[in-house]
């Protein structure tokens, strides 16, 4: 068996640490606040110090226990919006593309509906349907984001699912006799694995930045902690114009940090589940070590080979264990199969 | 080059299988397709025969080839005879053993007829280790769990993937076309079929692995008295592996015969097409050949297939389809050239066209 490897590059490598800092704080976040973000009698207006280590608002509320206890609301509405998102976007979109036909016709329709409607708008009209006691519900709002942020997604899995339908190995898995919703989970599923990971991810995007939005216009309850009511309470008393950066900073730094980490999460997503990308199953250092170009070049199949010659042109894909690549019996002369020239 | 181990291994031959017994018989099989037709929604449908009234019987340890220009229907066929579509009209045996075309593909007909598919980049899941797609089918027809390895070794060295214990643990793109094609290749037989329907088994290789593949599959063949359907479009591998010969062409066989008789002394004007635009017969070339295709022209629907590229079509060709038939011994031909004067005369004193085969 092989190990069980993080994925190579360091932007990946980067992208999880930065979103397991904020899971953690989504866990502890209200345990380790030093205050309670609510409360208002501290000295207004106080600069960063270490009482206040990202000082306090105009309304003498400590900024950082406010920054931590809303990191818990913002990343479960998120998380509860991507989620959500891509169980439809896989229903309709799998649907779509393995039915075909009439209902494929019906759900493409649908999808595109979905795609041009104007999100926010929507958004706003839906929740207003709520009560408002469930507004702050961070399941209903995160279903409410989702609801506009699944279409993109289901149009990935409905053209990626189409084009699996007839490759050769669903119906091979056929020929020896599997059924139907083996092939349709074992073959098919694992290769859509990555269009679906990059579209929770980019989902999660999406509603980390409508969920604030929707806070900030004040459209959701502004008496809950989150990223969103900060700014919305920050603007609202014209923390900018007074040059209270500090108020600002917390919150956009935060949401942008997390965009970050769930974009660069995203890079690694395709390398390490597509097989093809994983050269050699080495590690970018052990790769460079074996004087092998650091990734695969577009266009080009590694290829399995013998411990590479010192002093050989670099080649891709080298294998730097004993394990030698068996040469064709009938082959005349196996001319390796190079990278560069 | 590649030894089958003699021991029989791999597919025991002692199931009461006598070599020449006819495994698998397939009598006027025919599928259609219908398809949306040009000119908008309301457009009338089209129907395509892609496979037209084809009869076939394979035999334990015989190679029958299938020849015939891209589009002439052989991979609609060899997927008719393996139950992965299901035919329009026409009958299926497996072993003097009628089998109920309606019903659902069983577990056990999957055991005993096996398709190789053309390509062996595409048809193996990229995403899975080689092992987990060679242990997948001996798991679905019962080997028990802890002797699936030692099966999946047996299979892989009698295709000549040797030492087994390389290969089990590779994704598909880390081996090469021949390995892979091997591989695929050796999933087909490590369920012991009784017969394998092989498309185009060498046409997406390097030549230089070619005449490799080809030498196994005729071993294979002999060594375990498989019955063997060879799907090519190269008529000189044909010649070289199979025991009979058909030729196809726009869904019909137009000519078949046992040994090498149909391309060294071919009747019909289409197979004499194929055989002349292959430079020499007699070496195994990586050339295709490259005759108009049939769409160019188009099919004649009423006639013979064949008529409208047909230099030799006389009147009668066009407007009635020729009768199958026999020349000598187990060759025949669809071709009013070869068709005895009998017939027709019976054929052109009828008032219509004829649709009879
Ligand atoms: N699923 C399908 N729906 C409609 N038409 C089909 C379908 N499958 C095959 N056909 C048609 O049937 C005809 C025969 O196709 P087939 O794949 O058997 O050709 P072939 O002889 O295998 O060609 P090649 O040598 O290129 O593989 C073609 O005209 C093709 O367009
Ligand atoms: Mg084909």
């Amino acid at each position: 068996m092989r190990r069980f490897r993080l994925p190579g590059t360091w932007k990946v490598r980067v992208g999880y640490f930065l979103l397991s800092i904020f899971i953690l704080f989504t866990v502890i976040g209200p345990w380790v606040a030093p205050y309670d973000p609510s409360y208002t009698g501290f000295t207004p207006d106080l600069s960063p110090s270490s009482q206040h280590l990202l000082g306090t608002t105009l309304l003498g509320q400590d900024v950082m226990s406010q920054l931590l206890v809303g990191c818990r609301e913002t990343l479960v509405v998120s998380f509860v919006a991507g989620v959500i998102a891509v169980v439809i976007s896989i229903i309709v979109g799998l649907t779509a593309g393995y039915v075909g036909g009439k209902t494929d016709e019906v759900l493409s329709l649908f999808i595109a509906v979905f795609l041009t409607l104007p999100g926010l708008v929507l958004l706003i009209v839906i929740i207003s349907l709520f009560p408002q006691g469930q507004q702050a519900n961070p399941l209903v709002i995160g279903s409410v984001v989702a609801l506009t942020g699944w279409a993109w997604g289901a149009k990935v899995l409905r053209a990626q699912t189409l084009s699996l339908r007839n490759r050769d190995f669903v119906e091979a898995s056929r020929i020896i006799g599997e059924r139907r919703w083996r092939t349709i989970f074992a073959e098919i599923g694992p290769n859509l694995l990555p269009v679906l990971a990059s579209s929770l991810v980019g989902t999660v995007l999406y509603a980390v930045s409508v969920s604030t939005v929707l806070a900030f216009l004040g459209l959701t309850p502004i008496t809950t902690w989150n990223w969103g009511t900060m700014l919305y309470w920050a603007f609202a008393n014209n923390a900018a114009l007074a040059g209270e950066w500090w108020w600002l900073a917390g919150p956009c730094l935060a949401i942008a940090l997390v965009g970050t980490s769930l974009a660069l999460i995203n890079f690694g997503i395709d390398e390490y589940i597509n097989p093809r990308l994983r050269v050699g199953n080495l590690s970018n250092r052990e790769r460079k070590r074996a004087g092998l170009s650091r990734r695969p070049k577009l266009g080009f199949t590694p290829v399995h080979r013998v411990t590479p010659v010192i002093g050989a042109p670099v080649m891709a894909g080298a294998q730097t264990g004993p394990e030698v690549l068996a040469t064709e019996a009938t082959a005349s002369t196996p001319a390796p199969r190079e990278d560069h020239p | 080059m590649n030894q089958i181990p003699a021991n029989d291994a791999v597919v025991a031959t002692t199931n009461g299988i006598t070599r020449g017994e006819v495994i698998l018989e397939a009598t006027d099989l025919v599928r259609r397709f219908t398809a949306k037709g040009e000119g908008g929604l309301f457009a009338p449908k089209k129907t395509l025969v892609a496979v037209d009234r084809v009869s076939l019987a394979l035999r334990a340890g015989e190679v029958v080839a299938i020849v015939g220009e891209s589009g002439s229907g052989k991979s609609v066929l060899s997927r008719l005879l393996a139950r992965i579509i299901t035919p329009s009209a026409g009958t299926l045996a497996l072993r003097g053993t009628p089998i109920d075309l309606r019903s659902r593909r069983t577990t056990a007909y999957a055991n005993e007829v096996q398709l190789v598919l053309q390509d062996p980049f595409a048809s193996i899941n990229p995403v899975r280790r080689v092992g987990r797609s060679l242990e997948r089918p001996l798991r679905i027809h019962g080997t028990p769990k802890d002797q699936v390895q030692a099966r999946a070794y047996e299979v892989l060295e009698s295709v000549s993937l040797t030492p087994p214990q390389q290969y089990l643990d590779r994704f598909p793109h880390e081996l090469s076309g021949g390995q892979l094609q091997r591989v695929n290749i050796a999933r087909g037989l490590s369920v012991r079929p009784k017969v394998l329907l092989a498309d185009e088994p060498i046409s997406m290789l390097d030549v230089s692995v070619r005449l490799g593949v080809l030498n196994l599959l005729r071993e294979l063949c002999d060594a375990h008295l498989l019955a063997m359907m060879y799907i090519t479009h190269d008529i000189a591998s044909a010649r070289y592996i199979a025991d009979e010969t058909a030729v196809m062409y726009a869904g019909q066989v137009v000519e078949r015969g046992r040994g090498t008789v149909v391309i060294d002394a071919p009747v019909h004007p289409y197979t004499q097409l194929l055989v002349s635009s292959v430079p020499d017969p007699d070496q195994l070339t990586h050339q295709e050949h490259r005759a108009t295709t049939a769409n160019a022209v188009g099919f004649n629907l009423e006639g013979c297939r064949f008529s409208p590229r047909c230099p030799h079509a006389t009147e009668l060709c066009h407007t009635s389809e020729p009768p199958m038939v026999e020349l000598e011994d187990g060759h025949s031909a669809k071709c009013w050239l070869v068709a005895d004067a009998a017939q027709r005369t019976a054929v052109s004193m009828r008032p219509g066209p004829s649709s009879e085969g």
